[in-house]
């Protein structure tokens, strides 16, 4: 569409740039204040510079977390985009079935998310959960409070059943967006299943798939409340990721340098991978 | 190339039809021949896409039986049939490059490398996109992008049909011009048996050497431009086709003449019409003549539309078009004759041949 | 025609969706049938469904306010949350969809950063901020705490809306003499009434599961529901049937939403723009 200049369309974003500013510019500058800062209580702050920074990216305990943090996220991904794609292709197009699918996969979304860790974390006891006891009748020995493997894929499945659901719902709509001639088109040049996948199908999906691929990469790396709440970080450390390292930090130990420090490592990580996604899936596209 | 019978085919897009208003396609039963150029022509919702898709397999016929060449392929899927199809919005596979567009259809039958080359190369002069040939297809214009889709159609050579949905639709009037000629010569030489659905009579009479008119899921003439506007059979095919359409004037029939409210014209043969039907007299605007001679009518508006103009005016109480040649002069006290050998007479708005009443009338 | 079905296989493709859709209801089935268990039934026997059906948890939740408060608080910020959300971003959507100014792509974008900002590195600076307003353990403290992700998702949805409506609907009610006001409320706002739907079903969603920044910010009379629920731990062992009965009922309002937006759903992720 043909858009007009005008800068007086800035009078209709200030209400949003008011509001964000307050929830995100403000504590955003508090965290880089507290950052360069050092501070012995009672209110008296030293100028700190970069020590914290520098603290916080010697410190094994924040590339142990971050490592966890990167593989989770891997993992989450690599499972939950093809597992997503396979489920979207496989929904039906009309009908009282499209309903029935939407509203019973989207329920796990709008579960909050301690919840859903509750859920997980009831679920998978050995004593009274269905899968934790299924599992022990079933002669598995399983326990995702003591073992780390038992732990992770506990998470793993957790969050699969959480989030593959928004990766379904944003390839079905690039799905249903593609008009009926193409399948028939398709059909006339006698392309394989296979074929109409590849050709037509991904290409329709790439733009969904980007979001869907980008809202999990953040969200995943983001997680906190859900691993939290199943299994508070441990066993030890197995599950202690950037978010619950960082909360400890600051609102159970009360270091505001390291962990202001921290939070901007932490965010400038987010920003910078998302960004490097986002180009790199938008250009190879380009050269090709 | 195949010739293309339509048997009795009815079909009905819900799942138990019962009366015929059930149906979006009545009964159909006609044979196509085999090379020949078949317009489907009629306005939205007509039934000419169903029709079309039971052509190509897209859709199975509810009723009746579909045979290419006297082979029954009702229940052959569309690549069995060996069809090919264009579609009204450009069907292209984005991710390819031009060239693998056009040699998709030939790889997913594993035609050997070398003929995809020759046929592949072939097509692109044809259709004069032989510069992006390895240029990806996603940047293309919309008439590029079609050109793509007519292409696929044309590059198999064994192929039995190539049908067409509203092509035409996205492309450019310049362009639409272009591309039809086009179109038109490839079907001269190479003698695919050609149908092509369209609303735009300019279209399917410029394309087709048969115009098939559908209207409300029936056909109701399949004819050469000629006889559709000589001879429609069918009040609707008289003003669907012609600009203006042909005027259609409430009659009484008495013999061989017509009482039009009050005004007698004489007609060149005497209709027999079964008791009670609705008569009605047809005449195109070209044949009626304006001068100071014959039956009086009130003028209404007269359009100039460069060689022509067209008179708007009121006859026995109902609006009647005359086409007047842009030198004839319109008289002050205007009447008109109609030129006896273009009357047509139509009962329960089928046409009326010289004794027997058909069609619908009966 | 049902050509996209035929050539997703042979008829069986029902079954990927049904097997998912077992495995996303099994856990939630579990947690229904505890809450429908006295503690005796949770701890003691394993049964697959409750034998001695109670509605003894509901009750406590229902009979005790410092527990449906809980409820009460949670949906007040919610939908506090939801209005102002997508009513300071429905301007900013029309600028953004319908004008170029200086550094809008930038501003956009800058928006969008916010959705990647963890609420752990906000929780805290939160805090603070709304302390010095005074402003701790109240709902509106939320409420515009969740802005911060929810008005750039709002602004992001609304502007894939708001493309789609051409504008030559914009200049037409111009000519015909409507103020820019009146024409936003009385023609454009119903047309993109959709739109506008599917972005309060996305803050709704995002507020409604949200539960750090929410704790952190409230002490007794905001609490959320979902923070109220860590009580069941208590000096005589887990309250096992009131957790899961707490939890069925966080699922209720969620669900409801859901079915009313149902067909828009698969709309509303298609939209808006990266």
């Amino acid at each position: 569409m043909e858009k007009t200049w005008n800068n007086k369309a800035w009078f209709m974003v200030l209400p949003v740039l008011v509001l964000v500013a307050f929830s995100a510019v403000i504590p955003l500058m508090t965290v880089v204040n507290y950052s360069v800062q050092d501070t012995f209580g009672n209110n008296e702050f030293f100028w700190a510079g970069t020590d914290w920074f520098t603290d916080v990216l010697h410190s094994d305990r924040f590339w142990d977390a971050l490592t966890r943090n990167l593989i989770f996220s891997a993992i989450i991904l690599a499972i939950e985009i093809p597992l997503g794609i396979l489920i979207a292709l496989n929904m039906p197009k009309k009908g009282l079935g499209v309903p029935v699918c939407l509203v019973l996969m989207s329920l796990p979304l709008l579960i909050p998310w301690n919840v859903v860790g509750t859920i997980w974390q009831v679920f998978g006891r050995v004593d009274i959960g269905l899968l934790g006891y299924t599992l022990a009748a079933l002669g598995i020995n399983y326990n995702y409070v003591n073992n780390v493997f038992d732990a992770w894929v506990t998470l793993i499945v957790m969050d699969i059943w959480h989030w593959t659901s928004l990766v379904v719902l944003l390839c079905y709509a690039g799905l249903v967006s593609i008009p009926d001639a193409y399948y028939q088109a398709a059909k006339i040049d006698g392309a394989s299943r296979w074929s109409v996948f590849r050709y037509i199908q991904l290409p329709k999906m790439k733009r969904v798939l980007l979001i869907a691929f980008l809202l999990r990469f953040m969200d995943s790396f983001m997680i906190y409340t859900e691993p939290f709440v199943v299994t508070g970080g441990g066993p030890g450390n197995a599950t202690t990721f950037l978010s619950i390292d960082l909360v400890k930090t600051a609102i159970g130990q009360f270091d505001l340098g390291p962990a202001a420090a921290l939070s901007i490592i932490y965010f400038l990580i987010i920003l910078l991978l998302s960004w490097i996604f986002y180009t790199v899936m938008t250009t190879s596209d380009a050269q090709k | 190339m195949a010739r293309i019978n339509l048997d009795h085919i009815r079909h009905a897009y819900g799942p138990s039809p019962k009366s015929p208003s059930d149906y979006s396609l009545k009964e159909v039963h006609h044979e196509w021949n085999d090379g020949g150029a078949y317009a489907l022509l009629g306005p939205s919702g007509c039934g000419k896409t169903t029709l079309l898709n039971i052509i190509s397999g897209l859709l199975q016929p509810s009723e009746g039986k579909i045979l290419f060449d006297g082979r029954d392929v009702t229940y052959l899927s569309t690549q069995d049939r060996n069809i090919a199809q264009v579609f009204q919005f450009p069907v292209i596979y984005d991710t390819m490059t031009v060239y693998d567009n056009l040699a998709f259809p030939l790889r997913n039958r594993h035609v050997p490398e070398g003929e995809v080359d020759r046929r592949v190369n072939e097509i692109l002069e044809m259709i004069g996109l032989a510069d992006r040939a390895k240029k990806k297809a996603q940047g293309l214009t919309a008439d590029q992008k079609q050109k793509i889709s007519l292409g696929r159609g044309l590059v198999r050579s064994d192929v039995s049909a190539i049908l067409f949905d509203e092509p035409l639709t996205v492309i450019d009037p310049h362009m639409k011009w272009v591309l039809r000629s086009q179109l038109k010569r490839l079907h001269k030489q190479f003698g695919f048996t050609m149908v092509y659905v369209t609303h735009d009579q300019t279209e399917a009479l410029t394309f087709a050497d048969k115009v098939v008119v559908m209207y409300d899921g029936e056909i109701v003439q399949i004819g050469t431009p000629a006889e559709l506007f000589e001879k429609p059979k069918h009040t609707f095919v008289g003003y669907f086709i012609g600009s203006p359409g042909m005027n259609v004037l409430p009659a009484k029939i008495d013999g061989s003449s017509v009482d039009l409210d009050g005004q007698k014209v004489a007609l060149s043969f005497a209709p027999k019409i079964a008791a009670g039907a609705k008569t009605e007299l047809g005449i195109r605007p070209e044949f009626v003549r304006l001068g100071r001679e014959g039956m009086p009518v009130t003028i209404s508006k007269v359009e100039d539309i460069g060689r022509q103009k067209i008179v708007r005016a009121s006859f026995a109480s109902r609006p009647i078009a005359i086409v007047v040649h842009e030198d004839g002069e319109i008289p002050t006290d205007p009447r008109v004759t109609f030129d006896p050998s273009a009357i047509n007479i139509y009962a329960n708005s089928w046409r009326v041949t010289d004794s027997l009443p058909i069609g619908g009338a009966a | 025609m049902n050509t996209a079905t035929q050539l997703s296989g042979r008829n069986l493709s029902w079954i990927v969706p049904t097997l998912y859709i077992l495995f996303l209801l099994l856990p939630i089935y579990w947690l229904v049938n505890m809450s429908f268990k006295t503690n005796t039934e949770i701890t003691g026997t394993f049964s697959l469904y409750p034998h001695a059906p109670t509605l003894r948890n509901y009750a406590v939740i229902f009979t005790d306010p410092s527990w449906y408060k809980g409820y009460i608080n949670s949906i007040i910020y919610v939908v506090m949350n939801t209005v102002i959300s997508v009513s300071v971003a429905l301007p900013a959507a029309y600028a953004f969809s319908r004008y170029r100014f200086l550094g809008d792509k930038h501003l956009f974008f800058w928006l969008l950063t916010n959705r990647m900002a963890p609420p752990a590195v906000f929780a805290l600076p939160f805090f603070q901020l709304y302390s010095a307003f005074g402003l701790i353990d109240t709902h509106i403290a939320v409420a515009l705490a969740h802005c911060l992700f929810n008005v750039p998702l709002a602004v992001w949805i609304l502007e894939g809306f708001m493309s789609g409506v051409p504008k030559e609907i914009d200049e037409t009610a111009y000519i015909d003499g409507y103020s820019f006001p009146r024409f936003f409320l009385r023609i454009y706002i119903p047309l993109i009434a959709s739109g506008i739907g599917v972005a309060a079903f996305f803050n709704f969603m995002f507020s409604w599961v949200e539960l750090l920044i929410a704790r952190t910010l409230t002490t007794t009379d905001a609490k959320p529901i979902a923070a109220i629920m860590t009580r069941t731990v208590s000096a005589s062992g887990m309250d096992w049937g009131v957790l899961a009965a707490a939890g069925v009922l966080t699922i209720i309002p969620g669900a409801i939403v859901i079915y009313f937006v149902r067909n828009y759903i698969a709309k509303g992720f298609a939209l808006g723009r990266v």
